[in-house]
C-alpha cells in the first residue's frame, strides 16, 4: 500500500457519442506533486478533472486514489473520497442563492462536526487566503469573475483536501492575483502536503508551480515530464504552445544580463 | 414506413417507450434520493436542513395561500350560483349546500390546489434546479461529496408533500364559504342553514378522500418538478423547455391521477 502512487490514472477513455474526448489517458501522481496539465482548448482537460471526481463515468480505464479504485466505489465511499479532493471549477460554480460565507460554510456544515463558531473561523481563514475578506456577505452575482474564482478556490479548501484540482485557476485574473494563487498552490504543497493538479494556459504560472508537466492532445498524454524536459521537447504542438513564453523568458534573461 | 397504419403504430410505440423511459428515470430519482438519505442516516447526520425545509414550506404554503383562497372562493361562488339556478326549477335549492360541500371536499379543493401548486411551485422548483444544473452548481455539490439529490430534492419534495393537504383543506373551506355567500345573497339560503347542511351531509370518507388525494398530488408535483429541473440540458433554453414540460406534465398527472383515484374510491367505498 505504502509504495503505491497517490493517484494513478490508467487507460482512461471517454466518448461523447462516437467522439473520443479522452483516448487512453495514463498518469501517475506522487504525493506533494504539482502536476500541470496543459492542452489545447477543447482538448478534454476539464473532462479529465470531472472524471477524477466521478462527475461522469468513463467508457473504460481505472483511477486509483490512495489505493482505492474510485470507479468501483459505492456511493457512500465515493462521497467520502470526494471530501478528500477539492475542485476549483473553471466557472467557479458557486451556489448562486447563497452568500459567499454560506457557500464556504456549506461543505463544513454538511460534512463535518464543526460548531458554527469553528466554521465561522474557518471561513475567515480561507477568505484571508484568497484576499476576499470584504466579500463575506456578498452574493456570487455581486462578484466579478475573478472574485468568484477565488471564492471557488476557498471553497475547495474548506475541507482541507489532500488533492486539489484546479481548472484554470488564474484565467481572467490580474497578474497580482495570479501570482498570489501560484504562491497559494506552492504554500499548500509546502505547508499542508497537498497534491495538486493544475490545468492552466498561463505558462508563467505553469512554470512557477509545476513539479511536473503533462500535455494533453487529442485525448492522449503526449508529454509527461519535468518543466526542464518540456522546454527541450521536439514535439511541434508543444513547441508552438511554449514559444511565446520561452521567447519572453529569453528576453527577460537578456535584460537581467544587461543590467 | 410505407403504410400509414404502420407509421401510426411506430409513433405510438415510440411515445410509449419514451413514456416508460421517463417513468424509469423518475423512479431512479426517487430511489437514489432515498438511497442518499439512507447514507446520511447511516452516518447519523440529518438528511436535510430543517431551515431549508421551513423555507420551502413557507414558500409553498404561505406563498400560495392568497391564490388558492381567491380561486376557491370564486369557484365555490360560481358553482353554488349555477347549480342553484338549475335546482331552482325543481324547487330544491336546499341541495346546493351538500353539492358544494361534497364537491369541494372530495374534488375541487384538492384538484385546484394541485393545479395551482403545479404551475406556481412546480415551475419554480424546475426553473431553479434547472438553473443550478446549467450553472454547474449541482456538479459542485456532487464534487464536494454532498449528495445533491437529498440536499436539494428532499426539502422541496417534503414541503410540497406536507403543504398540499393543508392548502387543499383551506381551499375547501374557502370554496364552501364562497358558496354560502352567494346562496345567502341570491338563493335565500341563510349562512347557518348552509353550513348545517354541509356538516350534515359530509361524511368522514369524503374528507379522507380529499386529504388522501392531496397527498398524492403533492408527492407527484414535487417529484415531477424536481426531476424535470435536474434533467435540464443545454443552458437557458433548456431551463425554459424543462419548466414548460414540468408544468404540463404535473398538471396532466394531477388530473389523470384524480380520475383514477376517483374511480377506485367510488368502486371501493361506495
Ligand atoms: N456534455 C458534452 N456533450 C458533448 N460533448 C462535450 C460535452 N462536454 C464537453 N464536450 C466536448 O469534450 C471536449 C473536451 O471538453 P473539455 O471541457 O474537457 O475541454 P477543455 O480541455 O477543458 O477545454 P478548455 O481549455 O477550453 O476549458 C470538447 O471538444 C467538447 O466539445
Ligand atoms: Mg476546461
Amino acid at each position: 500500500m505504502k509504495n503505491r502512487a497517490f493517484l494513478e490514472i490508467n487507460g482512461l477513455k471517454l466518448k461523447y457519442g462516437d467522439k473520443a474526448v479522452l483516448d487512453g489517458v495514463t498518469l501517475k501522481i506522487e504525493p506533494r506533486e504539482v502536476l500541470v496539465v496543459m492542452g489545447l482548448s477543447g482538448g478534454g482537460k476539464t473532462t479529465l478533472l470531472n472524471l477524477l471526481l466521478r462527475l461522469m463515468e468513463p467508457t473504460s480505464g481505472t483511477i486509483m486514489f490512495r489505493g482505492e479504485e474510485l470507479l468501483s466505489l459505492e456511493r457512500r465511499e465515493l462521497n467520502r473520497a470526494r471530501t478528500r479532493i477539492g475542485m476549483v471549477f473553471q466557472n467557479a460554480a458557486l451556489i448562486s442563492s447563497m452568500t459567499v460565507a454560506e457557500n464556504l460554510a456549506l461543505p463544513l456544515r454538511e460534512l463535518s462536526d464543526k460548531t458554527p463558531k469553528e466554521i465561522d473561523k474557518a471561513i475567515d481563514e480561507k477568505l484571508e487566503l484568497v484576499d476576499l475578506k470584504d466579500a463575506r456577505e456578498k452574493l456570487p452575482g455581486e462578484l466579478s469573475g475573478g472574485m468568484k474564482k477565488r471564492v471557488g478556490l476557498a471553497r475547495a479548501l474548506m475541507l482541507d483536501p489532500e488533492l486539489v484540482l484546479f481548472d484554470e485557476p488564474s484565467a481572467g485574473l490580474d497578474p497580482i492575483a495570479t501570482e498570489r494563487i501560484d504562491d497559494l498552490i506552492l504554500e499548500l504543497k509546502e505547508e499542508h502536503n497537498v497534491t495538486s493538479i493544475v490545468v492552466t494556459h498561463e505558462m508563467e504560472s505553469a512554470f512557477a508551480v509545476a513539479s511536473r508537466m503533462a500535455f494533453l492532445d487529442k485525448g492522449k498524454i503526449i508529454f509527461d515530464g519535468t518543466p526542464d524536459e518540456i522546454k527541450g521537447t521536439d514535439n511541434k504542438v508543444i513547441q508552438k504552445f511554449l514559444a511565446p513564453y520561452l521567447a519572453h523568458e529569453r528576453t527577460g534573461e537578456l535584460h537581467h544580463a544587461n543590467s | 414506413m410505407n403504410n400509414p397504419a404502420e407509421a401510426f403504430v411506430a409513433r405510438v410505440g415510440g411515445k410509449a417507450l419514451a413514456f416508460l423511459e421517463e417513468l424509469g428515470s423518475l423512479t431512479w430519482l426517487a430511489g437514489n434520493t432515498a438511497a442518499e438519505i439512507g447514507d446520511r442516516v447511516a452516518e447519523r447526520r440529518p438528511p436535510f436542513r430543517l431551515a431549508d425545509f421551513f423555507f420551502q414550506t413557507a414558500r409553498v404554503g404561505v406563498g400560495s395561500l392568497p391564490m388558492v383562497i381567491l380561486l376557491s372562493v370564486f369557484v365555490g361562488l360560481t358553482m353554488a350560483l349555477l347549480t342553484g339556478y338549475q335546482l331552482q326549477k325543481f324547487g330544491v335549492t336546499t341541495l346546493v349546500p351538500p353539492v358544494v360541500g361534497i364537491a369541494f371536499t372530495r374534488e375541487m379543493g384538492p384538484l385546484f390546489t394541485g393545479i395551482v401548486l403545479a404551475s406556481r411551485i412546480g415551475a419554480a422548483f424546475t426553473a431553479e434546479l434547472g438553473a443550478m444544473i446549467a450553472g454547474g452548481e449541482v456538479d459542485a455539490l456532487e464534487a464536494m461529496g454532498i449528495g445533491p439529490l437529498r440536499y436539494l430534492v428532499t426539502p422541496r419534495w417534503l414541503a410540497i408533500f406536507c403543504m398540499t393537504p393543508c392548502l387543499a383543506v383551506l381551499s375547501t373551506l374557502s370554496g364552501i364559504c364562497g358558496g354560502a355567500f352567494i346562496s345567502d345573497l341570491m338563493l335565500q339560503l341563510g349562512y347557518s342553514f348552509f353550513f348545517d347542511q354541509v356538516m350534515l351531509n359530509l361524511m368522514v370518507k369524503d374528507i379522507l378522500a380529499g386529504v388522501f388525494k392531496s397527498f398524492v398530488f403533492g408527492a407527484l408535483i414535487g417529484l415531477i418538478s424536481c426531476y424535470k429541473g435536474l434533467g435540464v440540458k443545454g443552458g437557458a433554453v433548456g431551463v425554459g423547455v424543462a419548466t414548460t414540460s414540468s408544468v404540463v406534465t404535473a398538471v396532466s398527472s394531477v388530473i389523470a391521477f384524480d380520475s383514477v383515484i376517483n374511480i377506485f374510491l367510488v368502486l371501493l367505498f361506495p
